[in-house]
């Protein structure tokens, strides 16, 4: 059944759509991820134009962000402080980075910077966390015990601040720069960006695990709003229909996910996800350095014109 | 039966036409089985049935242009082992689609010499550079033309390839169609053909110009306009999306929330 998306300006099979929510929402429900870095890359796939899905992305994320932020605050899982920090830092990075969108699509270099960062972000954290998953599972064996975090130089930069719920005493600048770069990969990515932030709050931050994940979808949930506003606005490229589709395949892809999840190991899970990453990442490489098909492509005039 | 009685009918005109006109031109009269293509839900593409009659000898050519505007054509170079946009020639006048169907192969019918004066067939069409290597206002009919090849500048040289892509990429989306047929009836009178619009057709007026050829020359024309719109809860959408886009943000965002927060709500249960 084909159904005619009024923004994208194309029509699609409605089970097709559907199909992709729930696959991506399996996933995302089996490793605890938004999957909006695996949607993007696949809307494109099926020909949706890429501004319309990064902008429709967002959108759909905020969904499933919403839901999982309200699990996570039931449990304690989010530390509000810290969240706000991050907040600020991912406004100032998604305003500056729909910019920076606008400008690389009317130098015709969008596509080209999209599939760079996915192949530098996903490579860099997808490596990290194969070998940290290896080295846990190893750890598991020999029973030893990790220290609660390591001192390093960004413990020595100023403005520090008290973050009770994380047991953190640092300086604001670090979750403040950590929030701004997701928020400029939401804008040009049409990610969440829970992939490259959970790290970065385990690894860089120091957080405790307990609070990472709802604090991380604190910050997604409205980065992600205030993106899909200024995508509605600036580049009219979000499509409701589109995101409510996509919607109703993830909510119940995750259930399923989710369930499936349950019955594996923490470190399995994250090897698995590390490898899945580093597939995606492979497969955009591969196709930025295989000779295309046709040199040549077609892109509607931007500057100047009508649309 | 209906559309039967329609092409007679408008036979029977045609004829009665035919009488009152002067001497020269030749009488052809078409119409299009619809002129007004709603894009809705489901919406899949479609055909709309172009039928007509001309009196006298000659070929028909139909020719279906869509609202003009400015198209992109990038290069793609091997840069540190990535390939990427390199060179881009803005053009103007391109047609966002451009199918032109025939009674006879269409290189016989319509001589290169009648082609590049009237635009017929995508390698003539007016297509001009805006912006990029070539001059400004350089024409793919000039840098297309076999004739023109060997004393062409170098800069009209240098827009052959993407003159070519532009054509190519159109034809690959299903823009640009040359494939089509006119088909006559028995006594070579009555003539009708299809012209097949795909689901990613662009939004906007056509021209459907219909042509008789004959030895080379264009001897009767008519042109029908054809208007392709958005209807319905779609073009509501559009509309509203572009006209409150603030509105239409927030509304995104606020669905997107609740559907979120509901499905929350399912979870809790189970």
């Amino acid at each position: 059944m084909q159904i005619y998306l009024p923004i994208a300006e194309m029509s699609v099979d409605v089970f097709l759509l559907l199909g992709l929510g729930g696959l991506v929402g399996f996933l995302s429900g089996l490793f605890g991820v938004g999957g909006g870095f695996l949607m993007t890359p696949l809307l494109i796939f099926i020909g949706v134009p890429p501004p319309v899905a990064v902008g429709t992305e967002a959108n759909q994320i905020v969904a499933s962000s919403v839901s999982g932020m309200i699990a996570h605050w039931r449990r304690q899982g989010v530390d509000f402080k810290m969240g706000a920090v991050l907040l600020s830092g991912g406004l100032i990075g998604s305003t500056g980075g729909v910019f920076l969108f606008e400008y690389l699509r009317d130098i015709g270099q969008i596509d080209l910077v999209i599939s760079l960062a996915y192949v530098f972000f996903l490579g860099i954290v997808g490596l990290l966390m194969l070998l940290e998953s290896v080295r846990s599972a190893v750890r598991r064996r020999g029973g030893k015990r990790r220290k609660l975090h390591h001192h390093t130089w960004v413990h020595g930069l100023p403005f520090k601040m008290r973050f009770r719920r994380s047991k953190l005493y640092i300086s604001a600048f670090l979750p403040l720069a950590v929030g701004a770069a997701v928020g400029v990969l939401a804008a040009i990515m049409g990610v969440g960006g829970g992939f490259l932030m959970v790290p970065a709050m385990i690894y860089l931050i120091g957080m405790p695990t307990a609070v990472v994940i709802g604090t991380s979808l604190f910050q997604i949930t409205f980065v992600t709003a205030y993106t899909t506003f200024l995508q509605a606005t600036n580049n009219q490229t979000v499509d409701i229909f589109l995101a409510l589709l996509l919607l109703l395949g993830g909510v119940i892809g995750a259930q399923f996910g989710s369930r499936a999840g349950a019955r594996l190991r923490g470190e399995e899970l994250r090897g698995l996800l590390a490898i899945m990453v580093l597939l995606v990442c492979g497969k955009l490489l591969f196709d930025l350095i295989a000779t295309p098909d046709d040199l040549f492509s077609l892109a509607t005039g931007r500057i100047g014109g009508h649309r | 039966m209906r559309r039967c009685l329609a092409v007679l009918a408008l036979l029977c005109l045609g004829l009665t036409w035919a009488g009152a006109a002067p001497a020269r031109a030749e009488a052809v009269i078409a119409d299009l089985s619809k002129r007004l293509v709603a894009i809705t839900t489901g919406f899949a593409g479609t055909d709309v049935l172009l039928f007509g009659a001309v009196e006298g000898k000659g070929e028909v050519v139909v020719v279906v242009k869509g609202p003009i505007g400015r198209l992109d054509v990038r290069r793609k170079a091997r840069v540190a082992g990535i390939w990427i946009n390199r060179d881009t020639i803005t053009f103007a006048n391109v047609p966002s689609f451009y199918s032109v169907s025939a009674s006879a192969p269409l290189a016989q019918v319509v001589p290169t010499a009648l082609a590049l004066r009237s635009g017929i067939g995508a390698r003539y069409l007016d297509i001009a550079v805006d912006r990029g290597r070539a001059g400004r206002g350089e024409r793919c009919s000039r840098a297309l033309d076999p004739e023109r090849a060997d004393n062409t500048v170098a800069a009209v040289k240098a827009m052959v390839p993407f003159c070519e892509a532009l054509i190519r990429n159109k034809a690959r989306e299903g823009l640009f169609q040359s494939e089509g047929r006119v088909t006559f009836l028995p006594g070579r009178k009555l003539f009708r053909t299809t012209i097949r619009f795909p689901a990613n057709v662009p939004v906007g007026t056509y021209s459907v110009l219909v042509y008789v050829v004959r030895n080379g020359q264009i001897v009767g024309s008519q042109t029908h306009p054809l208007v392709i719109n958005k209807t319905g809860v779609e073009a509501e959408v559009f509309d509203f999306a572009h006209r409150q886009s603030a509105f239409y943000g927030l509304i995104a965002v606020a669905l997107a929330a609740l559907a979120g927060w509901g499905a929350g709500l399912i979870f809790r249960k189970q």
